[in-house]
């Protein structure tokens, strides 16, 4: 059973804990180095993406977050995706710059335009909720990144190698099938 | 009931604010300094609760044209304080598009009987809470957090620590009963049945729950993270200490380290004396804050 952490500096991952032992894995909080050499996978919950980076900078976690990237899968959301992002706008922030994808801030608008949409996966099965809370968008993909699914014409779920990367809150939402695929990569890159 | 789509896309905002610290602003340029010392959203208010406590008058909503500075300052959410019961107030602010409102009993109440019906505003509320079944009726009226309400203003931990001691407690009592004495809690804590229950069944509120008033060193963050308090609000702890930067930076390091006592030392290091506190217990009963709200 892949060991999944997620990074508990600030944010919901409470509900990642939760979704990921739901979907079949064990999970650990990770709030430091050291941490990181006990797991398979690393998840970047959603949360305050500033309030993460000032910590991470904080405890000098970027650089072995980075390196961790280099080897093993990061599944981001929302703010999560932002601090994967090779770039950021709306304002410009640093990040660790492990997906080539641009991603804007806070893209759909405040709090109040936040909301829950239907998203298609995949054409076999019904269509997942996704919540978006304060989301950002991602305005720009690069050659080697995938897009899982799209929503309102933007990718909402990309992919670049080991590495997944959601604009919404699967966590939030009712079906486990986001977890499960993260899983699947990760299970693959322990194979290889 | 309490769960469709509007409410838990409220609550979502209030799960991404989890482990962080939102501090009281009263102008842009504290903004900036609370969002780069990493608190995870700002709360706009004409005066920090010392201060009103100290001038006097009615403290309401602050003005627009400050709390629209504030929101085009910083990026975090940016949450205001509406009246309790002045839903026009909370009208206003929803019009705005802050992130939250905080009906908030540190401001002078506009209702004395009822507060604003919150289900039917897009914007989530937060609103304060002393015991469980205070909780659970603004849930009931559409709160989508709760935070304790300690006295604001008094840099005095004990009325915070009592206030969440007693929260967590009351749920735990629910997660011990049977089915039948669920409707006498429900009486006892003057709350819908259909909420007593969810507790009594999760051994949570069905919204997060934070703690607030009295919060002004890295470790009184800490003690009530300790004692089951999801994330903390700091109001005059922050802006009326000698040194605000590094106490900010200090508190949002406690949040997130509230259990490692070598981080919390670390974080605390820097700070100088902390805001000149108040016995709560020589305090006049109408000096209180704690007690607005019904």
């Amino acid at each position: 059973m892949p060991l999944i952490g997620v990074l508990a500096l600030q944010g919901d991952f409470e509900a990642h804990e939760k979704a990921f032992q739901e979907a079949g894995a064990q999970t650990i909080q990770v709030r430091a180095a050291a941490d990181l050499a006990r797991i398979d996978a690393l998840v970047i919950p959603g949360g305050e993406s500033t309030t993460m980076l000032k910590l991470l900078e904080i405890e000098s976690l970027m650089a072995p977050l980075r390196e961790f990237g280099l080897r093993k899968p990061v599944f981001g959301t929302c703010a999560g995706a932002i601090l994967l992002a090779k770039d950021v706008v709306n304002p410009p922030q640093d990040s660790l710059g492990l997906v080539d994808i641009t991603v804007e801030r806070n893209a759909y608008g405040r709090q109040v335009h936040s909301q829950v949409a239907n998203l298609q996966l995949d054409h076999e099965q019904p269509p997942i909720e996704a919540v978006f809370i304060r989301a950002p968008i991602i305005r720009r993909a690069g050659p080697d990144v995938v897009v899982r699914a799209r929503w309102k014409d933007s990718p909402v779920l990309v992919q670049q190698g080991r590495h997944l990367v959601a604009t919404f809150h699967p966590e939030l939402g009712a079906s486990r099938r986001v977890q499960s695929l993260f899983l699947d990569m990760v299970r693959s890159c322990n194979n290889q | 009931m309490f769960l469709d789509d509007a409410f838990r896309l409220k609550v979502g905002l209030a799960e991404m604010l989890k482990g962080g610290v939102i501090m009281d602003v009263t102008n842009a340029q504290q903004a900036e300094i609370a969002e780069k010392a990493g608190a995870c959203a700002v709360m706009a208010l004409e005066r920090v609760p010392s201060d009103i406590r100290k001038d006097g008058g009615v403290a309401r909503m602050a003005p627009i044209s400050r709390i629209r500075e504030i929101m085009a300052t910083v990026s975090i959410p940016v949450m205001a304080k509406a009246r309790i019961g002045h839903f026009m107030e909370a009208r206003v602010l929803e019009a705005l598009e802050v992130d939250y409102i905080d009906e908030s009993e540190v401001l002078t109440p506009a209702d004395e009987e009822h507060h604003i019906s919150k289900r039917s505003f897009k914007v989530p509320f937060v609103c304060g809470a002393r015991n469980l079944g205070e909780a659970l009726r603004r849930i009931a009226e559409g709160a989508a957090m709760i935070r304790t309400k300690g006295e604001a203003g008094s840099g005095n931990i004990v009325e915070a620590v009592r206030h969440i001691r007693t929260i967590v407690k009351e749920i735990k009592q629910l997660t011990v009963l049977g089915e039948e004495e669920l409707v006498h809690e429900s009486k006892k804590h003057q709350a819908p049945l259909e909420l007593i229950q969810y507790v009594a069944k999760n051994g949570k509120l069905p919204v997060p729950n934070f703690s607030a008033g009295g919060i002004a060193t890295p470790a009184d963050a800490a003690l009530v993270m300790q004692l089951g308090a999801e994330a903390v609000f700091v109001g005059s702890g922050i802006f009326k200490s000698d040194d605000p930067e590094a106490r900010a930076r200090a508190i949002v390091k406690a949040a997130t380290y509230y259990q490692d006592p070598v981080k919390l030392l670390e974080a605390s290091n820097e700070l100088g004396i902390g805001m000149a506190g108040l016995d709560i217990s020589k305090l006049p009963e109408s000096e209180l804050m704690q007690t607005r709200g019904w």
